[in-house]
């Protein structure tokens, strides 16, 4: 290149021309734009604003100007290189986001193949319904308690007031433990728990019995010989019969819906005293008895759902158990917890309850 | 129960304009269960036809139909098209001549079953000839009704066909069918149920027992009651009256109003002497029986039985005797009939019988009930004694039946009346009157609760007031309610009159906070949540097994799970004990669902097993007027055997799916070992794992999980190959079996936080090598003891075994990672801790480092 000029002309130096350093820009625009990727525009920044280029060599040029003409040339050379960085930078950033852009569209896969490459787990129903129903009285401040199921008859029986000639007694259809007169059976009821609680502790006594319970039917589509059930046994000062019917209108409600009530009916259990049979106003039908102009058949047209027996415990129970009956009254209830299954998720047959299929498990998941 | 509208309608003053669903409601105010409203749901034309012709025709499919021609009067063809009725029937059981019930197009059957002319093996009937089930009669389907053969050949002769049959047979008549539950013995009668009808209603009741009977005198029919063994001193009969009627026509049957009543309550219309005692226990509730007096020896009387003996009751099966059963025995000492559940059939009144002898006798419910339940007899006098009968009745049922005998049979009473009564005067009862208000929450007033003991049929008296306790009543319950006896009884009268319905609701507070849940029962919650978060399905399973099944697992003849509990009465002989383990019953649940064509199978329970104690003691059965004393309580909760609550698990096929991404993975023994080491991490707990040898696994691939202090918790591994063949399982099945109680006792107290270190980690890599029967658990313990405190982890990440290592050893790499608490490790460090921990691994297992 030129060396330093002694005769000094800034018109004579061509390169710092106006019009020269205007198509550098001009070129230098062109060439970026034309870039097509990111290499086409590494080449076209070498070329524009490397040291070859045009730009860089104006810039060289403008220390041997006169100091008079240096500031405006400089000024000039500057803007222009400023301008070409600027469109360098801005392509940099156009072919950047469309390179992003592109990545992705080539990692794109199908999230519609399904991967079950590990098969998923399942609670089965009859624990889910039972820990619900546990959370709602533990929610009520009550606490749960359980015993064992082979179960000695004078607890499952005598105790709840229910004599060996008792007709009472013989419709529970009881399995009974070898030898005969071992004293001992499989619980047809959970009721034993609520006599050990009280043998155990002195009331105030807000409890519920869940657990396993048998009795001698053959399994078909609405029995099972060994269901589940879960009681209540409430003994305080000044337990009265609505306080049964406000505790099972507070779980109807959490169980089944808002607005859900339940009916007392007239009824014997010799473990209660008065007794009363448990109805639940049918929320398929919102107690009409009828859907969509048929009878409604969760409730029969009736209406209400029969879900169990309750009552004032019988003052002989009490007694037998030490509670002194002067003190304290107090109230139970027992209801199942497959009948409270089938109803609320309308399973039509018992025995996909029992027969371990786990196909059953597997549409309810972990919640229920 | 069921109970005909009218004849509830002669007991009591229903209104008229009541239906039967009305009467139900009231009868279900005030307890009794409805299971059902029968009749009143037909309508004609449904008449009385003779069959004048019968062609049987053979069909295709085997059947023979039969092509009738039947006379219904002025009715269907013969008004229309001036011939006899043309009917298709399917039923056999009638002949031409026979006089019968046919519904013709237009009537409605019950169900709403509409009845057309419509064609049908190539005939068109018009009409159908009816069963007594198509009625709504019963539930007898064998064939269709003969007029002669339901009412007798004397009523049917007075019929003529076209007759209307709705009101011949009482179709228009309502039945309310109703649950009697065991406290209401009164209700297995017409004179209960209108009883609680009014007492629900509030309106007039009529006692049918309410007539006049003679005296009792000494020239009766000689009776002597003994007995020698009362079951808990009650006398097995306190009352009988015997009376006789002679002279009855044979022939004679019994009319047409009562077997239609009879028919309408379910029972058979049989002959005049049964149909009456029937007849009167249904309206009274006294369950009378009927004695050829010709068979009879003088007398008659009651005694317990004598070992060996036995009687042929009139369903002709021979039973023998217990000490326990009390007998009608006659005069030369022979066995007439188990009192209360069954007669004899030497002394059946028969075709011949001309002479009977009623009696009607009050029989100790408990006595009854023992010897229903001993001779699996459950009968309609059954049913009443062992829920007590009203003994006051007896007279008036004895007398009733012998004037029934007498106006329909032609008889005559004997003048003798007997009547030996030992009964024991009721005692009445002190009641506290606000007790409804302290047991219901509702508040019932003095004189509402006095008016409803007085409608129930109590004698009150006011002797209170006298002594200064104005609210204390004397009461003293009616011959019919011997369920009533104490105060909470006559509570449970007062709120059932004025209706549950009116019961407020009110939720109670527990004045002391609750618990929540156990530590027990929070730690069974994540216990089941974890293994399902391992992909496990959780299954219940019947916990009866068969002893066989011990065997098939493998175990020794001494293993503790071989003491198991054996049921008396098991659903199945082949299923009498109690499980043992979980994996008893879970094993059969796998083996089914693989069987329903799933291939890879994890599943899981948790529940209680069974372990009967060495030296098994009976539970003692103390009396309920008082708490048991310690001693009784003791012997009773320590007579109950040991119950585990145990997780089990069992996996077959894949835990890891194949597809797109790569082949799939087998469950194999690291699976089974992988979920009981993540059901102890769920709790805070580290299991120790050690190689052992148990059935039902495989001897090489069982692994023992224990608590730190060597506590077992249980077992897992793959099952032993005999195991899986004798199960019917597939190979290599995988299974589990921990006990979740051992793992509650070792949690629960709070955990004590390590602090976390933010120095930089250092990695440092070992091969170890070993004799191949070293257990890597073995190794990891070596080194986590020789690297001290500073190893934050140690990973085995790969086993190799060959040429390089030599036969019978194996190489262990491991990852050692450091981080010290309070510094950065420098590089010498982490190789002096590595050395360290080598060495350990060498001096304990002998390793050497590769
Ligand atoms: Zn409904």
């Amino acid at each position: 290149m030129s060396g330093p000029n002694k005769q000094y002309d800034p018109v004579e130096v061509a390169a710092l021309d106006p019009a020269v350093v205007e198509q550098a820009v001009n070129d230098a625009r062109e060439a970026i734009a034309a870039a097509a990727d990111l290499d086409e525009l590494k080449a076209a920044r070498l070329a524009h604003q490397g040291e070859k280029s045009a730009l860089a060599l104006a810039n060289r040029e403008i220390g041997a100007l006169p100091p008079s003409a240096k500031a405006e040339a400089g000024k000039r050379v500057g803007h222009a290189r400023g301008q070409v960085s600027q469109a360098l930078a801005a392509r940099q950033a156009e072919l950047e986001a469309e390179r992003d852009e592109r990545i992705l569209v080539d990692e794109t896969v199908d999230v519609t193949v399904r991967v079950p490459r590990r098969p998923m787990g399942a609670r089965h129903p009859i624990s889910l319904v039972s820990e619900r129903v546990e959370d709602i009285f533990v929610s009520m401040g009550w606490e749960i308690a359980e015993g064992p199921e082979v179960e000695s008859e004078w607890l499952t029986f005598d105790a709840l007031n229910i004599p060996a000639d008792h007709p009472a007694r013989q419709e529970q259809d009881t399995f009974f433990v070898e030898p005969a007169g071992s004293g001992l059976v499989l619980r047809t009821h959970t009721s034993p728990v609520q006599v050990r609680t009280m043998l155990d502790r002195q009331p105030p006594i807000y409890i519920l019995c869940p657990g396993k319970v048998f009795r001698t039917d053959d399994l078909d589509a609405t029995h099972s010989p060994v269901f589940h059930q879960f009681e209540g046994l409430v003994v305080d000062e000044g337990i009265t019969m609505a306080h049964l019917k406000g505790t099972l209108d507070a779980f109807v409600q959490r169980m089944f819906g808002e607005g859900i009530v339940t009916r007392l009916r007239p009824n014997y259990f010799p473990f209660t005293e008065p007794s009363a049979e448990i109805d639940c106003r049918c929320w398929i039908c919102g107690g009409s008895g009828s859907l969509d102009g048929e009878k409604c058949r969760t409730c029969g047209g009736t209406g209400w759902i029969e879900l169990g027996g309750s009552g004032m415990v019988n003052q002989r129970v009490l007694r037998a158990a030490g509670v002194d009956t002067d003190r304290y009254t107090g109230f139970a209830f027992g209801l199942g917890i497959e009948r409270s299954l089938m109803l609320r998720h309308n399973v039509a047959d018992m025995r996909d309850i029992v027969e371990g299929d786990v196909r059953f498990s597997q549409q309810f998941g972990m919640e229920i | 129960m069921q109970a005909p509208v009218s004849w509830l309608r002669e007991l009591a003053d229903v209104p008229a304009d009541a239906t039967g669903e009305d009467i139900a409601a009231a009868l279900v105010r005030v307890g009794l269960e409805e299971e059902g409203l029968h009749g009143g749901d037909i309508s004609g034309p449904l008449v009385v036809g003779r069959v004048l012709s019968v062609e049987p025709e053979p069909q295709k499919n085997g059947k023979t139909i039969n092509w009738c021609t039947v006379d219904v009067g002025e009715h269907g063809q013969r008004v229309t098209e001036g011939k006899a009725q043309e009917i298709v029937c399917g039923a056999h059981n009638f002949k031409a001549g026979d006089l019968v019930v046919c519904v013709l197009p237009g009537g409605v059957l019950p169900g709403g079953f509409e009845i057309s002319a419509r064609k049908t093996y190539g005939h068109v009937s018009n009409g159908m000839i009816c069963s007594q089930a198509e009625l709504g009669l019963g539930d007898d389907h064998s064939g269709i009704i003969v007029l002669a053969e339901l009412l007798g050949e004397e009523a049917a002769a007075a019929l003529t066909p076209g007759d209307d049959a709705i009101a011949l047979l009482g179709l228009a008549d309502e039945v309310i069918e109703v649950n009697v539950t065991p406290d209401r013995g009164y209700c297995f009668s017409m004179r209960g149920i209108a009883r609680e009808y009014a007492l629900s209603t509030g309106v007039g009741f009529r006692d049918p027992a309410d007539l006049a009977t003679p005296e009792p005198n000494d020239t009766g029919y000689a009776v002597q009651l003994t007995d020698t063994s009362p079951l808990e001193g009650v006398a097995g009969c306190d009352r009988y009256v015997a009376r006789v009627v002679r002279g009855v026509d044979v022939t004679a049957s019994s009319p047409g109003w009562m077997q239609k009543r009879l028919t309408q309550v379910g029972m058979r219309p049989i002959s005049l002497a049964v149909d009456v005692t029937n007849y009167v226990m249904m309206l009274l509730g006294q369950p009378l029986h009927a004695f050829d007096l010709d068979t009879l020896s003088g007398s008659v009387g009651t005694r317990r039985a004598r070992p060996g003996e036995k009687l042929t009751t009139l369903d002709d099966v021979v039973r023998p005797l217990d000490p326990e059963d009390l007998l009608i025995v006659d005069g030369a000492d022979t066995p007439l009939a188990i009192a209360g559940v069954m007669g004899g059939a030497t002394s059946e009144v028969s075709g011949t019988t001309t002479n009977v002898l009623i009696e009607a006798a009050h029989f100790d419910p408990i006595t009854v009930a023992r010897s229903s339940r001993r001779h699996r007899l459950t009968t309609e006098a059954s049913k009443r004694f062992e829920r007590g009968v009203d003994h006051a009745v007896a007279a008036a049922a004895a007398q009733l039946a012998v004037d029934l005998l007498v106006e329909h049979g032609g008889g005559t009473a004997d003048p003798g009346v007997s009547d030996v009564d030992h009964r024991v005067p009721a005692e009445a009862f002190d009641f506290d009157t606000r007790l409804p208000t302290r047991y219901v929450g509702l508040e019932y007033p003095r004189d509402e609760v006095l008016g409803t003991l007085r409608a129930i049929g109590c004698d009150v008296a006011e002797a209170g007031a006298a002594e200064g306790r104005a609210d204390h009543v004397s009461v003293l319950p009616p011959s019919w309610r011997p369920d009533l006896t104490n105060g909470p009884e006559l509570v449970e009268e007062v709120a059932r009159v004025r209706g549950y319905d009116q019961i407020p609701s009110v939720l109670p507070q527990p004045k002391a906070a609750g618990r929540g849940l156990t530590h027990g029962q929070r730690v069974r919650r994540v216990i089941a949540t974890t293994l399902a978060h391992q992909g496990l399905v959780e299954v219940l399973s019947y916990p009866f097994v068969a002893p066989s099944v011990f065997d098939r697992l493998g175990l020794g003849a001494d293993d503790e799970r071989r003491h198991v509990v054996t049921l008396v009465n098991p659903l199945s002989d082949e299923a009498p004990v109690m499980r043992t383990s979980v994996l008893d019953t879970l094993l059969d649940t796998l083996r089914r669902n693989v069987a329903r064509g799933s291939r890879d199978v994890a599943v899981y329970e948790i529940g209680l097993v069974t372990r009967a104690a060495q030296d098994p003691t009976s539970a003692p059965v103390p009396g309920i007027e008082q708490r048991p004393d310690d001693a009784t309580l003791a012997a009773i909760l320590g007579a109950v055997p040991r119950q585990p609550r145990h997780a089990a698990y069992a996996a077959a096929g894949e835990v890891e799916h194949g597809g797109p991404w790569g082949p799939g993975r087998k469950a194999d023994t690291s699976d089974a070992v992988a979920w009981a080491l993540a059901v102890g991490r769920s709790v805070g707990l580290g299991l120790v794992v050690t190689s052992v040898v148990r059935a039902p696994w495989h001897p090489g691939r069982c692994a023992q999980l224990a608590l730190t202090d060597g506590t077992v918790v249980g077992h897992a591994g793959e099952l032993h190959p005999k195991v899986t063949t004798a199960l019917d399982l597939p190979a290599r099945t995988v299974a589990g079996e921990l006990d979740v109680d051992v793992l509650v006792a070792a949690t629960g107290a709070p955990l004590a936080a390590s602090t976390l270190s933010t120095y930089p980690l250092a990695h440092t890599d070992v091969a170890l090598v070993v004799e191949e029967s070293v257990p890597a658990a073995a190794v990891e313990a070596a080194l986590r003891e020789g690297a001290g405190e500073s190893l934050e982890s140690l990973t085995l990440f790969d086993v190799y075994r060959g040429e390089q290592v030599g036969a019978g050893q194996k190489s262990l790499a491991y990852r050692l990672t450091f981080r010290a608490t309070d510094r950065t490790l420098t590089t010498d460090e982490v190789s002096a801790l590595r050395d360290q921990a080598v060495a350990a691994a060498a001096a304990r297992t002998g390793a050497t480092q590769r």
